[in-house]
């Protein structure tokens, strides 16, 4: 008698606000999708001519660029009109994927009606270019699921690029990888020191020591590297072709011939996955970044946890700094360029798990790839406006498909036991 | 198991929270900690479950002392807690909730499996009835308590502490709540009861141990006491615990609410077309949950909330769109329920904070200049008026106690001419003396002819104070009560959210 009028309290509160946001969605669904078909039938309709799209081992297929117009408008018509009507409910996220895919396609048989289109290096580069924006987010996971917020992403990873290669050069190649990751894991203990020892704001923290390492890098690198010029040279890492899977047609040259970064990365998003989801340490580092005064009366030792998880982190994201090593064989003064940034917000965008994180970080290198891959097609768009493509492209499909969404409670908060 | 605590003291910088304390929990008893809030029960068992340090004084296991630097020492040595806020990770699932810090593993993963298994035979062995899956934040606050004492049982606690474990539950909860404590005790635990209820003390202990300021005052069997002795033991003087009023004679509506909504960012609606009305020289009580609309409401009441539709009239006058100063002007007091975010600057002194509402014209300023002297005569008259217990009027407000930074709000708010008063939680967190004088201000403003609007989760103070009682129950008035006709029993069913109908069946 006394359960039963509270067994309603789940469904009636929950029932209301579902359906309330889900038509505003829907709503809004609806009119982006006649804005594209408006946009389409304004913009993408001019071109006539035939686009021919490559595959691997000379494969390729071809789109006529007015007509695959002409049916996207149709179809985004017909689609609103369906978002508008009713919604689609649990199939929102998959029709929205169709329209980004025809929109991208429509646009890459207008861009490069009457020539060819190269997808595989598309898509290739696609893979394998975000590489160090996923594991600079693995790192970030770790720390935000552990209530640090570590905005140092982007100093950590430009450290282990300077480090990889000065060492490396010295050195060998992976003692130079050794010695980004012990570094960056040391920065990242300093974070961790003020932040936890001494409370001092996690942003400001994080803003020093991008700026210290920023600073010392271009400082070390003018100093070292205008003199001893062999100091500057570690050399790139070729792929590596994994047996028997690279001879997939189309898929294997995408996924199975990349370098050694790409397949550690992917290891660590899954290994990742598993070990917050799955394990004791996993458990306990969630409760550490949601509840920490709960972990702390259950016996779980806050300020331990979180020392060790952000020096991890610091190990990862030194050794996704040395990506930059692998790939251009040399160091440039802040040749990180923001993806420490980019990784931060791959981590909210991917909503603090690793597999998110790793979608959103492929739909930024997509669109990267293709804005490089535009520049080269004399397109008559701005090269300026291309290049801010892969940013514009990755906020508002992410927008699409994420929502809101909501981060570890504790996340820049400083412990206190007492 | 036996489990006694000898001489502890507990010094924060400028209190002694524990003065020399002692204390023995023996296994198969229920060990009421009455006190009022501030009294050092919290302290004493934070002490007890090695939150907190000890500066003097041992704690003893079947006579042996043990020291106890963590809570894993006390979880290890069979002491387990539920605290008032509950330590639950809201994202988690139960079994999660439980088995955090002694997860059982398998081939390095976590066992959810087991972990499920326990939660189940705990559940059955104990009538808890949670459903180890369940996300932690989707269940009403009777079933996470539940899971606290799930967790505890789970690392085989003997002495099980319950700190204020009454203050959030509904009274068909508590009810439930005492059965499951009664199997506890059954079953051979030991369990502490901290609570400032003296009827639940009453009702549930064998054995009643009262703090004041920090020491033991005495320890009585419940068979030997009733209430009027314990609250003199808790508070230090005899202490009226009825409300006197006389007759209400309610006049013109003070406050008229039209078919008011209220939504959040994501359209969800936390007050739900509410209609009712205040009439002037009434006190209308809110009981319900807390988290059931009554902050909300408040807030669109004052103005601190958009509406989202309806109507709010103060004495015929819409007022719907007024700001919250205006709506001041028009008449309304406010006493809000989180007086330290909402009704005071901490900082500030006492006469800074009663010049806060009216500091912007005459008297208190002329253009851009403050008449502090005019702030101070008013502040030294109201801390004489309305007994602030303060040090001087240039004190800083939030190093009073609650009771006496409740009275700087009451006294600030009602000491104008106005024709309604909200308030909210007027007494939580107040000493016992503070929530005699407050419900007496209170009862004064509705003889004055005020209409009075009353929201408390104490279903007590409600009770007390009320001429109505309205319920509500998922954003929704969901009863209009005659105080003079309902009881307990009935309100309660209501703020579970049962329907009229249904409450006919069952109320007695």
């Amino acid at each position: 008698m006394i359960e039963t009028p509270l067994a309603h309290l789940g469904d009636t509160s929950a029932a209301g606000p579902r359906t309330f946001a889900e038509r505003r969605r829907a709503r809004n669904m609806g009119i982006t999708y006649l804005v594209l078909a408006v946009i389409t039938a304004v913009f993408l309709t001019g071109h006539d001519g035939t686009a021919m799209f490559k595959l691997d081992d000379g494969r390729s297929f071809s789109l006529p660029a007015q007509t695959t117009a002409w049916v996207a408008v149709a179809m985004f018509s017909v689609l609103a009109g369906g978002a508008l009507w009713r919604g689609y409910g649990k199939l929102t996220n998959a029709v929205l994927a169709l329209v980004t895919v025809t929109l991208l396609m429509t646009f890459l048989s207008w861009s490069a009606a009457g020539t060819s289109f190269s997808l595989i290096g598309v898509l290739v580069s696609t893979v394998g270019y975000p590489t160090p924006i996923v594991i600079g987010a693995m790192s970030g996971i770790i720390c935000e699921r552990s209530g640090i917020v570590n905005i140092a992403i982007e100093g950590l990873l430009l450290n282990g690029a300077f480090m990889a290669v000065f060492i490396g050069s010295v050195t060998t190649f992976w003692i130079g990888v050794l010695a980004a990751m012990v570094t960056s894991a040391l920065l990242a203990w300093l974070l961790a020191w003020l932040a936890i020892r001494f409370k001092v704001d996690q942003v400001i923290v994080g803003f020093f020591i991008n700026f210290f390492v920023l600073g010392l890098t271009n400082f070390l690198s003018k100093r070292l590297f205008v003199e001893h010029q062999n100091w500057n040279y570690v050399g790139t890492l070729r792929p590596l072709k994994i047996w028997g899977l690279h001879s997939i047609p189309v898929i294997g040259p995408i996924l199975f011939e990349q370098t050694v970064y790409v397949y550690v990365a992917w290891l660590l998003v899954f290994g990742l996955t598993w070990l917050l989801f799955r394990t004791r340490w996993g458990l306990r580092t969630r409760s550490v970044g949601e509840h920490p005064r709960a972990a702390d009366t259950l016996g779980i030792n806050v300020v331990r946890l979180r020392y060790r998880n952000v020096i991890i982190a610091g190990a990862i994201a030194g050794f996704g700094g040395s990506w930059f090593a692998s790939n251009v064989g040399q160091f440039n003064q802040n040749m990180t360029g923001g993806r420490g940034f980019i990784a931060l917000a791959v981590v909210i965008v991917g909503r603090w798990k690793p597999i998110g994180a790793l979608c959103a970080a492929l739909v930024f290198g997509l669109f990267d790839s293709l804005g490089n891959k535009l520049a080269t097609l004399h397109t008559g768009i701005p090269s300026e406006f291309i290049s801010m493509l892969p940013y514009l492209a990755t906020v508002v499909v992410v927008c699409g498909f994420v929502g809101r969404s909501r981060g570890p409670k504790a996340a820049g908060q400083p412990y206190d036991s007492q | 198991m036996e489990l006694e605590l000898r001489g502890i003291t507990k010094r924060f910088p400028g209190v002694v929270a524990n003065d020399d304390v002692n204390l023995t929990i023996r296994g198969g008893e229920v060990l009421a900690l009455l006190g009022e809030n501030g009294a050092g029960k919290s302290t004493l068992m934070n002490v007890l479950y090695g939150l907190y340090h000890a500066d003097e004084g041992e704690i003893l296991i079947d006579g042996v002392a043990r020291r106890f630097a963590s809570p894993r020492d006390a979880i290890a040595a069979g002491v387990g807690m539920v605290h008032q806020h509950f330590m639950l990770v809201p994202v988690f699932t139960v079994a999660e909730n439980v088995v955090m810090g002694v997860e059982p593993t398998r081939f390095g993963a976590l066992n959810i499996r087991e972990a499920r298994r326990e939660v189940r035979a705990i559940s059955k062995e104990y009538h808890l009835d949670v459903d180890p899956d369940a996300i932690t934040e989707t269940l009403p606050v009777g079933l996470q308590q539940r899971i606290e004492i799930i967790k505890v049982l789970f690392r085989n606690a003997e002495i099980v502490i319950f700190d204020e474990p009454t203050a959030v539950l509904t009274p068909q909860e508590i009810e439930a709540f005492f059965r499951i404590v009664e199997s506890l005790r059954v079953a051979g635990k030991g369990i502490v009861f901290i609570t400032h209820k003296l009827r639940e003390a009453l009702r549930i202990a064998d054995r009643i141990v009262v703090l004041r300021r920090g020491r033991t005052v005495g320890e009585v069997l419940p068979a030997d006491v009733d209430d009027r002795r314990l609250a003199e033991m808790m508070v230090g003087r005899p202490v009226e615990l009825v409300v006197k009023k006389a007759e209400a004679h309610p006049g013109d509506p003070a406050l008229t609410v039209t078919d008011l909504t209220v939504a959040d960012a994501d359209g969800r609606l936390l007050v739900d077309h509410v209609t009712f009305e205040v009439r002037a020289g009434e006190i209308v009580g809110v009981a319900g949950v807390q988290g059931n609309g009554q902050t909300e409401l408040v807030e669109a009441l004052v103005g601190l909330r958009r509406v989202e539709s309806g109507e709010i009239a103060l004495a015929g006058r819409n007022i719907t769109h007024h700001s919250p100063r205006l709506r001041h002007e028009e008449g309304i007091a406010h006493i809000p329920e989180d007086r330290q975010r909402d009704g005071l600057v901490k900082d500030f002194t006492v006469f800074e904070n009663i010049a806060l509402t009216g500091y912007y014209d005459e008297p208190f300023s002329s253009g851009p200049v403050m008449h502090w002297g005019t702030a101070e005569r008013e502040a030294t008259r109201l801390v004489e008026e309305f007994d602030i217990r303060t040090p001087s009027i240039g004190t800083a407000t939030g190093t009073l106690s609650g009771g006496n930074q409740q009275k700087v709000i009451v006294a600030r708010e009602i000491s104008r001419d106005v024709k309604l008063a909200i308030a909210s939680q007027p007494t939580r967190g107040v000493d016992v003396g503070s929530i005699e004088y407050i419900h007496d201000r209170i009862v004064g403003l509705r003889d004055r002819g005020v209409g009075v609007l009353v929201v408390s989760t104490e279903l007590d103070e409600v009770m007390a104070l009320a001429d109505r009682v309205l319920v509500m129950y998922g954003g929704r008035i969901v009863a209009d009560l005659d105080r003079a006709t309902t009881n307990v029993n009935e309100i309660g069913l209501y703020m579970a959210g049962a329907t009229s109908a249904a409450t006919r069946e069952h109320a007695p």
